[in-house]
């Protein structure tokens, strides 16, 4: 058994990650997160001194666009799946709250 | 009409045309099987009955004009839930997305329409491509064709179900970490990742941006040559798709490699691997062996496969590959947060923060859950080093490796799955024993290649084993032409099960 990961680190990953969470879930993931960790651990193992960071496996330059006007979505098409909009935009509650 | 869905993708084109089978017969008796054999197997969110008729009425007047039908003319293709349509919805198999309906559809699914094929729906997967057993789906989870009591596999799961239970003629799948292959290995279905970049992913919905490729699903190797060939090539509208022209991978498939070099990468062949497909496998390099090729050992230093003290799987590109792909799940998913699309909370949120966190709270799985959370971790301040950046750097050893090992030969060959198809609920409480169900597949997402998986036998409890050649970067045809001389020299292909036998 692996030990489990500081309860309050969960809440605040779960507060970084934008995901409100029970207790339940908090005590549940601070057990398999640690696990899981714990296995990332291995790679410290690993001499990687001399070795460059890989992000992508296909290391392309930059690729641009020609500077010209294409196809776009319409507004209508744009906002059809939001959950709510007045006019041409998205709609949400005021952005600025107590909690801030 | 019995008889249509035996006809592997390749032949019912080819009857299409020759006027032998309309496309309208075709499609039904695809829509009969799915009919019959979707209550067990569960492998579509949705079927496209009406639309795909309507799809093969158009091809039959094409063929009475006497038009060209396309490479896959009047063919049944089932696509994965992730590849947007704007015909349908694409759920990605998740609350999130259960309403959404794209504006746009993606190119690959756009390039099979254009070359004639009939779009007959979307299949089940696990939620975001996250998982290898499709019951991370947020709606069902989808049974093997070969034993309901097993997965099918993962994340594409529904697309190889479908395939293997001869529901549609062919499948695409996407592959971040081996979601085409071990799928293709459980089901007993032919599976091919290709190169990164070979595939546009405009339209897939994003998981690990830099690992992801769409693939085709199929019952044998010349299915895959063609469906491969029609979804390959570059797209302006990914700029990560590489602008290279696509080989006629059909026209080439038939043709043995000559000399060709098969290596064993002795890191794969631990005491790790499940025993009868060990010996499948090793009966594999024997039949390339009668076929003229010869067999070399290599090694793969940083995918080795062990296991630790307490009997569990130890692999350096497992706890690479979990850190780089959660990373970017972590900042791809950012996206959905109840404004521009998808599940909003209907609870009372007295600000933004709030409404994000109550409508991911609601709309995601618990795996996902944790992959964002697992990712938002190793990318957060004070963390980034020793977990993301250290993955990166092990990310390049791991792709160097490949390279100098496919030097010394053509093609590796090894497992796609340390196991056949496990039990539903066998996993599913344990993350990370279901992540190492891809240890075998990984590290070709890491460094970039493709990689192929065929039938190579049966097992003693009636399972299919799988087995993967996996080649340099845009060798999709040399590692075509491999399978394809395995399958014709072992005989092994087009495996049935039961419930497709009716």
């Amino acid at each position: 058994m692996t030990k489990a990961i500081d309860l309050d680190l969960v809440r605040h990953i779960g507060k970084l990650s934008r995901i409100e969470l029970s207790d339940e879930q908090v005590a549940l993931f601070s057990r398999q997160l640690a696990g899981i960790l714990e296995y990332f651990g291995k790679l410290q193992e690993l001499d990687t001194a001399n070795v460059e960071p890989m992000a992508h496996a296909v290391e392309l330059s930059n690729v641009f666009g020609a500077d010209a006007p294409g196809e776009s979505l319409s507004p209508d098409e744009a906002l059809a799946n939001a959950a709510q909009r007045d006019g041409n935009f998205f709609k949400v509650p005021k952005v600025i709250g107590d909690s801030q | 009409m019995s008889g249509v869905t035996d006809l592997s993708a390749l032949e019912l084109r080819d009857a299409i045309a020759a006027g032998d089978v309309s496309a309208v017969q075709a499609t039904e008796a695809y829509l009969d099987a799915i009919s019959s054999s979707e209550p067990q197997v569960q492998a579509f969110n949705e079927v496209f009955a009406e639309r795909a008729v309507e799809q093969a009425m158009a091809i039959d007047a094409r063929r009475s004009r006497g038009e060209p039908l396309g490479a896959l003319g009047g063919v049944p293709v089932a696509v994965k839930d992730n590849m947007c349509t704007t015909y349908g919805r694409t759920t990605c198999s998740s609350k999130i997305l259960a309403g959404f309906k794209a504006p746009y559809t993606a190119t690959a699914v756009r390039k099979l329409e254009d070359a004639g094929a009939v779009i007959i729906g979307k299949t089940n997967m696990d939620e975001f491509a996250m998982g290898s057993s499709t019951e991370h789906s947020a709606f069902r989870p989808t049974r093997n064709p070969w034993n309901a009591g097993c997965v099918p596999g993962g994340s594409s799961g529904g697309s190889a179900a479908a395939v293997a239970a001869r529901q549609c003629a062919a499948a695409l799948g996407s592959d971040t970490g081996g979601s085409i292959r071990q799928p293709a290995a459980f089901c007993g279905v032919v599976g091919l990742k290709p190169t990164y970049g070979r595939v546009s992913r405009y339209g897939l919905v994003a998981f690990g941006s830099s690992l992801d490729q769409i693939g085709a699903l199929t019952r044998d190797v010349r299915d895959c040559a063609l469906v491969t060939g029609v979804i390959a090539g570059h797209d302006p509208k990914d700029s990560t798709s590489v602008p290279l022209d696509v080989p006629d991978y059909l026209a080439a498939v038939d043709a043995p490699v000559e000399k060709l070099r098969v290596g064993l990468p002795r890191e794969f062949y631990s005491d790790a691997l499940d025993a009868e497909i060990n010996a499948a496998i090793r009966k594999a390099a024997e039949t390339y062996e009668s076929l003229g090729a010869k067999i070399v050992e290599v090694s793969l230093p940083h995918s080795r496969i062990d296991r630790d003290a307490a009997g569990r799987l130890s692999s350096y590109a497992v706890a690479c590959y979990y850190i780089v792909a959660t990373a970017e799940a972590s900042s791809n998913l950012a996206r959905y947060d109840g404004v521009h699309f998808g599940h909003r909370t209907a609870q009372k949120a007295d600000d933004i923060i709030e409404l994000y966190s109550k409508t991911r709270a609601e709309g995601f799985g618990d795996e996902v859950k944790r992959r964002i959370m697992l990712g938002t971790y190793a990318l957060s301040a004070g963390y980034y080093d020793a977990y993301y950046n250290k993955a990166l750097k092990v990310r390049r050893l791991i792709a160097g490796d490949f390279k100098a090992a496919l030097n010394a030969c053509d093609v590796l060959l090894c497992p796609a799955s340390p196991t056949p198809a496990f039990r539903l609920g066998e996993k599913t409480d344990d993350p990370l024993q279901m992540y190492l169900a891809d240890v075998y597949t990984i590290s070709v997402n890491l460094a970039g290649l493709p990689g192929i998986v065929i039938p190579c036998g049966v097992s003693k409890a009636g399972l299919p084993i799988g087995m993967q050649l996996i080649g340099p970067a845009m060798s999709e045809e040399k590692i075509l032409r491999a399978a394809g001389m395995y399958e014709t020299g072992s005989g092994v292909r087009r495996l049935m099960p039961e419930i497709a036998k009716t």
